[in-house]
């Protein structure tokens, strides 16, 4: 029988390679995914925390981010169809309309 | 059994995300977070979440990495226009706080250990449903008012004409 | 299978914990409902019925009153801290609608998409202000935040705007997944996310040895950082400020901040104390840095709007500084000021919106020379709320930012206070150069001609600088109200 540390550790790893994907990446599509990947950590986290502790929380903690993750990807694609409409591009640097 | 296959679909979640934010197509990126998304769904079933995997796979893999792939589909950014990505000290010092931050947070859950109480059934269908509409009814409620309002905006950006 | 008991009185007290949010989502739907229904020329009926909804809410807030009614298992209690906040979101978001009766065709607003987004983050502000549950605090803070990246955009045929829209959203969204994590970490330290149990857990440094929960607190921390634009985290804040419709913007620097420092002060004052030799010096460092920059940063800009944005992140910087002298004192100050705040900065922006052509080039400070005299009672609004923003008495500007050092000083903050009031000697340079162009700038060539208000404009512009000068002269009885909010907090 393991332990949570290793399922909170691997949760770490991904939430900060989505960092690193936001911070480091110019495309704002694949900014957009990296975000969903740090989500998709901390969901590790919840899921399994809750079930070491036998408790529902984490699950329905869980349950509630994939709701926002599917609200926020709806939002910001939108966004970008927008913005691809104006400008025909997605890259973040080349908005420089508005200084970064 | 279980030490196995998470290393195994830990490595796979792992190797998915890395593929996400290295890839220079927008598509290969999308695919990459699909495998990785499968990946922790298997974690989420190790951890007897088994309403939780499906959802997962459902919704996350399913319609949210759909939507991306229509999206990048409908813009349709020819090979050469896509951005041209360069390393700078700001973009390095983000990855260098990044790895930091991971290190930290390896370290802060090393010793972590939780009450060892049974796994009991807190992923079943009918666990998690029982607690979505009891102690977490209220969550369960704004979380409607959060995608009317994300269907409304969405409407509002992407279409034509309003 | 389980059967889920029925408990009428339980369900009877949800529904009244939960009675404004529930008025204003309502009003939302008919909203949307009504626009399908309503001829072009009938749309300003949206509006009104808009502003219907938030009054009743408004009404509902004070039926329900300071007494505490915990909802729908303590993901909710509807108390006198969220009754103070309820008011401050919800008077901001009634001037801003009651701006909007007049202003929307202009501005191209007038959709009940519009009003129904504008209801929607309300409602999620009220949720956030009032959750005890750190997931009650998340939902809220995404649906306040979902409809307001829409509402930046909402002029999408300005690169301005769509571009403040994306930027917004990316950090956004960003801050929102550190916040998350946070609450994942405390949630592994603790095995719960109910904010009472967590305070009962922390109290007398409990958990001050746990790194997890440290750690989870940092990050907490970093997510309404976001949110409110401290910095390092105020990047997006200018560009969204100015892209957003100008309504928008008033109502995004008013209402938001509030409802983030509402959630802020509530994590705050419960469980900082258990963990405040780790966060204390950080909060401190954040107050300093966040008024410094913004102060400096607003300095240069010629864009008003621009200036104004800059001014807010300073402004979250002053309201820090309740924050770190961290006791009663302190947190009543940060509350009182973030009312006046909502009320100046929203009359501000609203006289701005009448003198300025149009988005954009409308708001550069040259536009406004000559103002002051050919139009004396726009330009003698303007001074008032410039001057409350600058700190300078009779105002209530003033009065906050002086309950606001004087319990830092109280604390023992001698240095954050006196860095505070060096700020805000700072910050009367920009604030007074916009004066100084409205009343002794000669025009080049013809002075603009401001927009004639409405009646429904010129009643919001009045009612702001009617609170904006009460305040500043009576605070007695707010400044007892924001006590006793924060009071029935710490009960």
């Amino acid at each position: 029988m393991m332990g949570p540390s290793a399922y909170l550790i691997l949760s770490g790893i991904l939430f900060a390679i989505g960092a690193i994907g936001v911070v480091a990446r110019k495309n704002a599509l694949i900014i957009l995914m990296s975000v969903e990947l740090m989500l998709n950590g901390v969901n590790v986290a919840f899921v399994a925390v809750g079930s070491y502790m036998g408790d529902p929380t984490g699950g329905i903690f869980a349950f509630m981010v994939m709701t926002v993750a599917a609200a926020e990807a709806a939002v910001g694609l939108s966004i970008l169809i927008a913005i691809y409409r104006l400008k025909e591009t997605i890259d973040i640097t080349e908005l420089s309309v508005l200084k970064w | 059994m279980e030490p196995i296959l998470f290393t195994l679909f830990g490595a796979i979640a792992v190797g998915g995300a890395l593929l996400v934010v290295t890839r220079k197509n927008p598509m290969s990126a999308a695919l990459s977070l699909i495998m990785s998304l499968f990946a922790v769904a298997a974690l989420f079933v190790l951890r007897q979440a088994h309403f939780l995997a499906a959802i997962q796979v459902i919704v996350y893999a399913g319609a949210v990495v759909v939507l991306f792939i229509f999206v990048i589909m409908l813009i349709n950014v020819p090979e050469n226009r896509l951005p041209i990505e360069k390393p700078t000290v700001y973009r390095l010092l983000g990855v260098v706080a990044a790895g930091l931050l991971m290190i930290e947070g390896g370290l802060a859950s090393r010793n972590f250990s939780a009450p060892a109480t049974a796994v009991g059934e807190v992923g079943s269908v009918e666990a998690v449903g029982h607690a979505l509409f009891t102690d977490y009814l209220f969550a369960f409620e704004v979380t409607s008012v959060l995608l009317l309002a994300a269907v409304v905006g969405a409407t509002v950006l992407a279409k034509k004409k309003i | 299978m389980i059967a889920i008991p029925f408990d009428s009185s339980q369900v009877m007290q949800g529904i009244a914990s939960i009675a404004p949010e529930a008025i204003l989502v309502c009003t939302a739907i008919t909203v949307l409902m009504a626009d399908l229904f309503l001829a072009e020329d009938g749309k300003w009926l949206l509006c009104w019925l808009s502003l219907a909804g938030v009054l009743a809410a408004l009404g509902e807030v004070y039926l329900l009153g300071s007494s505490r009614i915990v909802g729908f298992s303590g993901m909710i209690t509807s108390d006198g801290f969220g009754m103070f906040f309820s008011t401050v979101v919800l008077s901001a978001c009634a001037l801003v609608l009651l701006m909007a009766t007049g202003w929307s065709e202009r501005a191209g607003t007038q959709k009940g998409e519009f009003y129904s987004l504008i209801l929607m983050s309300t409602t999620g502000m009220l949720i956030m202000a009032k959750g005890t549950d750190l997931m009650t605090i998340f939902l809220g803070l995404e649906t306040l935040s979902i409809p307001i990246y829409v509402l930046v955009g909402f002029q999408r045929s300005r690169m301005t705007a769509i571009e403040g829209a994306l930027k917004y959203f990316l950090l956004g969204a960003f801050g929102a997944a550190f916040m998350l994590y946070g609450m994942a970490l405390i949630y592994a330290a603790t095995g719960t996310t109910k904010i009472p149990v967590l305070v009962y857990m922390s109290v007398g440094g409990g958990m001050a040895g746990s790194s997890l929960f440290l750690a989870g607190m940092g990050l907490l921390l970093v997510g309404f950082a976001f949110k409110v634009s401290l910095f390092p985290f105020h990047m997006w804040t200018p560009d969204a400020y100015e892209g957003a419709p100008t309504l928008v913007t008033a109502f995004m620097s008013a209402a938001v901040k509030a409802a983030a420092f509402a959630a802020l002060v509530r994590v705050a004052m419960l469980l900082f104390p258990g963990v405040s030799p780790a966060i204390g010096p950080v909060l401190w460092v954040l107050a300093v840095l966040t008024m410094t920059v913004g102060n400096i940063s607003a300095l240069g800009q010629n864009n008003v709007k621009r200036i104004l944005a800059y001014s807010s992140i300073a402004h979250a910087g002053y309201i820090m500084v309740g924050l770190v002298a961290g006791d009663l004192l302190g947190s009543q100050a940060a509350l009182f000021y973030l009312l006046v705040y909502a009320f100046m900065n929203i009359g501000a922006f609203g006289v701005l919106m009448l003198i300025s052509q149009k988005e954009d080039d409308g708001y550069d400070i040259h536009n406004l020379r000559g103002i002051g005299f050919k139009y004396p009672v726009l330009g003698a609004l303007l001074t008032l709320f410039l001057v409350s923003l600058a700190g300078i008495p009779p105002t209530g500007g003033f009065i906050g930012k002086f309950y606001l050092f004087s319990a830092a000083v109280k604390n023992g903050y001698i240095w954050l206070a006196i860095l505070g009031v060096l700020n805000s000697a700072a910050s009367i340079y920009y604030y007074l150069r916009i004066v100084v162009y409205m009343y002794f700038m000669t025009p080049e060539g013809e002075v603009v001609t401001p927009h004639t208000p409405p009646f429904g404009y010129a009643l919001a512009l009045c009612a702001c600088a009617a609170v904006v000068l009460v305040l500043g002269m009576i605070p007695g009885a707010v400044l007892t109200m924001a006590e006793q909010s924060v009071l029935s907090l710490l009960m």
